[in-house]
């Protein structure tokens, strides 16, 4: 097949594309430059397409022997990805950039344009199978846990899943490592980029404070409704959070307290016990399928948080999303994150978290 | 393959491939005073001779240098100092608006970091500078101006200048004058002492010589402040070691274009012709930019509506066919064209362009292998489409 492979400069995407040409593939490679203003030198393990970072693109593109370009996505991840992290965050939820830009940048923009000029899918460095099964192309876990990202692909449709390949699903970080090294390729040893990419010195708080107007309002006793505290604006906290709340010992119990409620509108941050976060019931907006629609009713696992444990539950699809039902309870579940749904191994399909209760 | 970027860069000649292999493995600085020096000297000082006068220079008045960027350096902003210094009222710069990033960065330099303005001028919808818009940029008091830069021929739309007329208009108020000629001496005759300005600058690999050598040619009563200092090996202009078998390759490349030019002009010429109207017979849509005529005879440039220039240049790359967007890149990503900008076109127009140069070594089958490669890229960057800007 002619094969897109896209190159990040790290070493799982080139012993993607390098295990691709091998197939037998016809490989061309492409750095998405998503920085309007890219810095010359990656700062430890952060922060992302750096020139240095598009260098060491062009260096393993040149080992594998495929032509290389650099494709201009920005002005998309700027609107897509970072417009849209902003925005949900101002809105009281919790999103995750990266699942936004395997949706909208990767797996729409860079796959349709590669369609259209003419290849027959895009290969990336994530680790997650596909397998095909009875019903097409089936997105599945990768075999190493630690690593498994099928929960920030769970937004991929049939069709995308149907033109992607992911070479690395079948082994772990160590095997990647040691191939890279024995490829030759240089960044076999580069760190793994953590955290969000377009916020390279990783405080959230304080990139989200410089985007969003904010204005202090009160910390206020979920159990009890008294004002314990103020805080510096509603948008920077996160349901389940801990930290940051810096409100001493309010209740004088020594329990912790967490955030268990924000709401943006009135600006206010509710606090509790641990145990106010339990809940039993997602719902969740905006389903994508990666293959056919589950049946109502029907177990499933789902998982809540990128690197989070996947917990036995049912679903139900209603007009406006899914209804899931947890059959133990939960501790801390953000609006705005995605449920990602799995049949053992097999995504099911990934859905907005829009709210979440405890039903008894 | 079809190579069709020869204005970015053109194989060297065999001549100078020899003449510069000759001398690598020799001994000798030009600067050390012992018989290998000296001959390495000659060298240098026989070649100097010659690239002055295939340029209409006198042997003086040639800076060799180690590139076009670094001669367009000196000449903008090494002019644009020893003005002010001679009169603290010159603290302004005019370029054009369409010139190449080795004169508008240092021109925009000079306006934020080192106290200078800066004029742009405009151009026509083909990309000229005219006389009456280089007197409007003067404006009514031109006392302040330091030094005008204007391109001799544009390198992305191979839009020709009228120097002679441009540089009589600086002339009138005493004002210095640089022109980028980077592009021209392959396909021009290129002479200093005809185009009436100070400054001018060439570059080696873009004749047929070899990378990393170029010269700027300043008039001996122009005074320039240096930007490397060292042991000022070249008039106190310019310092470092002399790369005598890159001049050398320098001057027998220029010397090669001399004899040939005239032939190649029209065998090229008319293989560029026959390209642009092959191409224009495929897509009737294409916009061939720049002027008919007052254009470099190796360039046709086109705006190929819908269809980004990246995706065009990556589906004739995969076909073996070589060419450019004719913008230049940040980080490996084509910028819109600010030459096209400036010549008046949308910003997706000005993403949607191809440029094909062709050299001395272009034949009919490297037309032919564009022309047959081109209707596939067309239809598949068309279905690709435009991102968003």
């Amino acid at each position: 097949m002619k094969v897109l492979a896209a190159l990040s400069g790290g070493v799982d995407s080139a012993v993607a594309a390098a295990r691709a040409a091998e197939a037998g593939h016809d490989v061309t490679a492409v750095h998405l430059a998503l920085s309007r203003n890219p810095q010359s030198h990656r700062t430890g393990a952060r922060g992302c397409c750096t020139i240095e970072d598009s260098n060491d693109a062009f260096r393993a593109a040149d080992m594998i022997g495929a032509p290389f370009y650099v494709w201009d996505l920005s002005a998309e991840f700027q609107e897509k990805v970072i417009e849209d992290f902003i925005s949900e965050y101002s809105h009281g939820r919790t999103p995750n950039p990266c699942l936004r830009c395997n949706e909208s940048i990767k797996f729409e923009a860079v796959l349709e344009r590669a369609m259209a000029l003419g290849f027959d899918a895009v290969v990336t460095g994530h680790y997650a199978q596909i397998v095909h099964g009875p019903h097409g192309a089936e997105l599945h876990r990768a075999v190493d846990p630690d690593k498994d990202q099928s929960y920030v692909l769970g937004v991929m449709t049939a069709e995308q899943i149907s033109h992607s390949m992911f070479p690395l699903g079948d082994s772990t970080k160590t095997q990647v490592r040691a191939e890279a090294e024995a490829r030759g390729i240089l960044v076999a040893q580069k760190p793994d980029s953590h955290d969000i990419c377009f916020i390279p010195d990783g405080d959230t708080a304080g990139w989200l404070a410089r985007q969003i107007e904010t204005e202090p309002g009160d910390v206020i006793d979920a159990e009890t409704g008294n004002k314990v505290g103020t805080h510096k604006g509603a948008q920077a906290f996160t349901v389940g959070q801990r930290r940051g709340l810096a409100l001493g010992n309010p209740t004088g119990d020594g329990e912790r307290r967490y955030v268990v409620d924000v709401d943006v509108k009135q600006n206010i941050v509710m606090i509790g016990p641990p145990t106010l976060l339990d809940i039993n019931v997602i719902e969740a907006v905006n389903p994508r399928w990666g293959g056919p629609l589950p049946v109502n009713g029907q177990d499933i696992e789902v998982q809540v948080r990128a690197h989070g444990e996947s917990l036995p539950a049912t679903v139900e699809v209603t007009a406006d999303g899914v209804t899931i039902r947890l059959k133990e309870f939960l501790r801390g579940v953000a609006a705005g994150q995605a449920a990602v749904m799995y049949e053992g191994t097999r995504v099911i399909g990934s859905a907005t978290i829009s709210r979440s209760r405890r039903e008894s | 393959m079809a190579y069709l970027d020869h204005a970015a860069t053109t194989p060297m000649f065999p001549e100078a491939v020899a003449a510069m292999s000759e001398l690598l493995a020799l001994p000798g600085n030009p600067s050390s005073l012992h018989a290998s020096g000296r001959l390495s000297r000659r060298h240098v000082e026989e070649a100097r001779e010659t690239v002055a006068r295939v340029l209409g220079a006198r042997a003086g008045e040639v800076v060799f240098t180690a590139g076009g960027t670094e001669a367009d350096n000196i000449g903008l902003k090494g002019l644009a100092w020893a003005e002010r210094e001679r009169d603290s009222k010159k603290r302004r710069v005019v370029v054009s608006a369409i010139e190449h990033h080795a004169i508008l960065d240092p021109a925009e330099w000079l306006r934020d970091d080192d106290e200078f303005e800066l004029t742009l001028v405009a151009v026509d919808e083909y990309g000229r500078v005219t006389p009456e818009a280089l007197r409007a940029a003067l404006g009514e008091d031109p006392s302040d101006v330091a030094v005008v830069s204007i391109m001799l021929a544009n390198n992305e739309v191979g839009t020709v200048n009228d120097i002679v007329a441009l540089s009589a208009v600086t002339r009138e108020h005493g004002i210095r004058f640089h022109t980028d000629a980077v592009q021209a001496p392959a396909w021009l005759n290129v002479r200093h002492d005809e185009l009436g300005v100070c400054a001018m600058t060439v570059s080696g690999h873009k004749v047929g010589g070899p990378h990393g050598v170029g010269a700027l040619v300043i008039s001996r009563d122009c005074v320039v402040t240096p930007l490397v200092h060292g042991g000022g090996q070249e008039r106190d202009v310019r310092s470092g070691t002399l790369d005598t078998p890159a001049i050398v390759a320098f001057a027998k490349a220029l010397e090669v274009v001399e004899a040939r030019r005239e032939s190649e002009v029209a065998r090229v010429s008319a293989l560029r012709d026959q390209l642009v109207q092959r191409v224009q017979e495929i897509a009737p849509d294409a916009v061939y930019n720049g002027h008919a005529d007052e254009r470099l005879a190796n360039n046709a440039h086109f705006t190929f509506p819908g269809c980004l220039g990246d995706s065009l240049l990556m589906l004739l790359d995969a076909q073996g066919v070589e060419c450019s967007v004719g913008s230049a890149c940040s980080a490996g990503v084509p910028q819109p064209s600010h030459v096209l900008l400036a010549m008046g076109a949308s910003a997706n127009d000005a993403r949607s362009t191809l440029r094909f140069t062709l050299g001395y070594s272009s034949t009919q089958d490297d037309v032919d292998a564009l022309i047959a490669a081109l209707p596939s890229a067309l239809e598949r960057a068309r279905r690709a489409g435009m991102p968003k800007s």
